[in-house]
């Protein structure tokens, strides 16, 4: 399971690197309730922009909205208010321009990861071109050995390396993560950070990522979206931005991080316990 | 022991490496011991059957001796009718089964994939599927004489809902999150249906196929039985009325032969395609 230095990408030869700035204005959406003839608002008058090249990481409770923002921007879901533009135009239903990694690796089980990872290349590109960034992605994210291999024959790690992969071969303009590293124990977990830093470092993407663990926002993100309800709001919105200080990658200890983790832990309202106090 | 080992060392080298360990051999592994265990109780009953004939514990007006069910066979043969009823059978029950299973293909995919159809459609079918296979041979008759058309048409429609059945529900229940992923990186229409869901139910299929080919020997029998001059359930409907007893266990015997070869040949379809896909 180590990870080798990943050889950086040399995709330029075949593809030329895109990152688009998103947009939301005012977004809303509202899922009709059950047997009620009122709607349940989930996400309300969200208004943000992300630059082209951007990490953008989106925190916040259970339920709160993270992953249906994140569908919207993808075209996955479609809102009942406001209005979502990538680079400028509107997105569209499954827009082309993106690419998801879902939670879950949703690999074809009957396929090799290489032609796991191939089902995520564009349309129209030629067979040849196709093959050679397929085995560039899979060495990439480290499983070159188990390229032959099915879904079902590796690990939970490895299965969404795989799924990372397949959502570079789009060579998306946007990347987004929906708590893609969730489910993975901790110790892969931070390897798969590092990987994905490496990947960003590489074909610098705007990347919107939606998780609920504050250290890993801190050390992939430039800003930290929290979504949540205000104390009077019947939607959950911006709570705070954090513009997270240093150049990556960054010191999973220093002290200006654990500064900002206790601030964000404070709005998803988790008590801070002063020394003293910590054994209580 | 010695598994053990190598288990451990492959694992140490290779953590990740899915490791096969080879099962302790347990009954029913081995092939020849399949095939000896399934001939088990076909020869004991062959044996039991012998032996009360033999000693005329049952009279052969109620049960023929295997040797003069043998010899039915026999004589059959000589006359050139085996052969040719076995032929005639075999070869309704396949094209039968084919167009039966290529519409039930057809028709279970559409009513799957849409709720539209699923709406519009599977009620009537429902009905359809409600009435016993016998309810639609003097209708058959009427409308095709006693010729081929109206067997093949009662076996298509004995194969057909087995399928259709199978592949609608099937598709119905492919992984949600398959299907999104696949469009989510831009897979439509006919490219999603051939790249995620059709592969998604292929063993699904092929469990359906078999119940299908069983049907449509069903059926098979159900036509020749009221409506034929040659085929394995004339014979059957022909020895009841002339009294043959040793000609009916004949066809009995060679319809639950041809069944289970033919089912077989599936069988080994669908291990494949579980392999494969599954």
């Amino acid at each position: 399971m180590a990870l080798t230095q990943p050889p950086l990408l040399s995709r330029s030869s075949h593809v030329t690197n895109r990152a688009f700035s998103v947009e939301f204005a005012g977004l809303g959406r509202s899922f009709p309730a059950p047997k009620k003839k009122t709607s349940t608002g989930v996400l309300g008058d969200v208004t943000l922009r992300i630059e082209p090249g951007e990490i953008v990481a989106i925190l916040g409770p259970s339920g709160c909205g993270k992953s249906t923002l994140l569908r919207i921007a993808g075209g996955l879901d479609s809102p009942t208010a406001g209005a979502v533009t990538i680079d400028g135009t509107p997105v569209t239903p499954f827009d082309a321009r993106c690419a998801i990694g879902f939670q879950e690796p949703r690999l074809l089980p009957w396929r090799t990861l290489s032609d796991n990872v191939a089902l995520g290349l564009p349309r129209g590109g030629s067979r040849t071109d196709g093959r050679e960034i397929v085995a560039e992605l899979v060495s990439l994210v480290g499983l070159s050995n188990f390229a032959g291999h099915t879904p079902r024959q590796i690990s939970g790690g490895m299965a969404q390396r795989t799924s990372l992969a397949r959502a570079l071969a789009r060579n998306p303009g946007v990347l987004l993560l929906d708590e893609p590293f969730g489910a993975l124990d901790a110790l892969t977990r931070l390897r798969m950070q590092d990987l994905l830093l490496e990947v960003h470092r590489a074909a610098p993407t705007t990347v919107l990522l939606v998780t609920h663990d504050v250290d890993e926002a801190l050390q992939l993100a430039d800003r930290v979206i929290l979504l949540g309800k205000g104390q009077d709001d019947a939607a959950n919105g911006i709570q705070q931005v954090v513009t997270v200080p240093g150049i990556r990658p960054r010191d999973r200890g220093s002290a200006e991080l654990a500064e900002l983790r206790a601030q964000l832990l404070g709005g998803l309202g988790i008590e801070r316990h002063a020394a003293g106090q910590e054994h209580l | 022991m010695s598994v053990d080992a190598t288990a451990y060392a492959a694992t140490g080298n290779a953590p990740a490496v899915a490791v096969t360990l080879s099962r302790a051999p347990r009954p029913g592994s081995r092939r020849w011991a399949v095939v000896i265990g399934g001939a088990l109780l076909p020869a004991l009953i062959l044996a039991v059957w012998q032996f009360v004939t033999a000693t005329g514990a049952v009279a052969t007006s109620q049960l023929p001796s295997p040797q003069m069910v043998w010899e039915a066979a026999v004589d059959l043969a000589q006359r050139g009718l085996l052969w040719q009823y076995v032929a005639i059978s075999t070869q309704r029950v396949v094209i039968g089964f084919l167009i039966g299973a290529a519409l039930g293909l057809a028709l279970g995919a559409v009513v799957g994939l849409s709720r539209f159809a699923d709406i519009l459609l599977a009620p009537t079918l429902g009905a359809i599927r409600a009435v016993p296979s016998l309810a639609w041979v003097p209708l058959l008759i009427l409308w095709f004489k006693i010729g081929e058309e109206s067997k093949i048409i009662l076996i298509t429609i004995g194969a057909f809902f087995p399928v259709y059945t199978t592949v609608a529900a099937a598709l119905r229940h492919v992984d949600r999150q398959l299907v999104e992923a696949g469009r989510a990186f831009g897979y439509r229409g006919a490219r999603l249906f051939f790249t995620v869901q059709l592969p998604a139910v292929i063993p699904s299929v092929a469990s359906g196929l078999r119940l299908a080919l069983a049907q449509a020997w069903l059926f098979l029998v159900a036509a020749e039985l009221i409506a034929a001059s040659m085929g394995l359930g004339f014979l059957l409907s022909d020895s009841g009325n002339n009294g043959r007893i040793d000609r009916i266990f004949l066809a009995i015997i060679l319809l639950a032969v041809l069944g289970k070869v033919t089912d077989s040949i599936l069988a080994l379809f669908e291990r494949w395609a579980v392999k494969k896909w599954a």
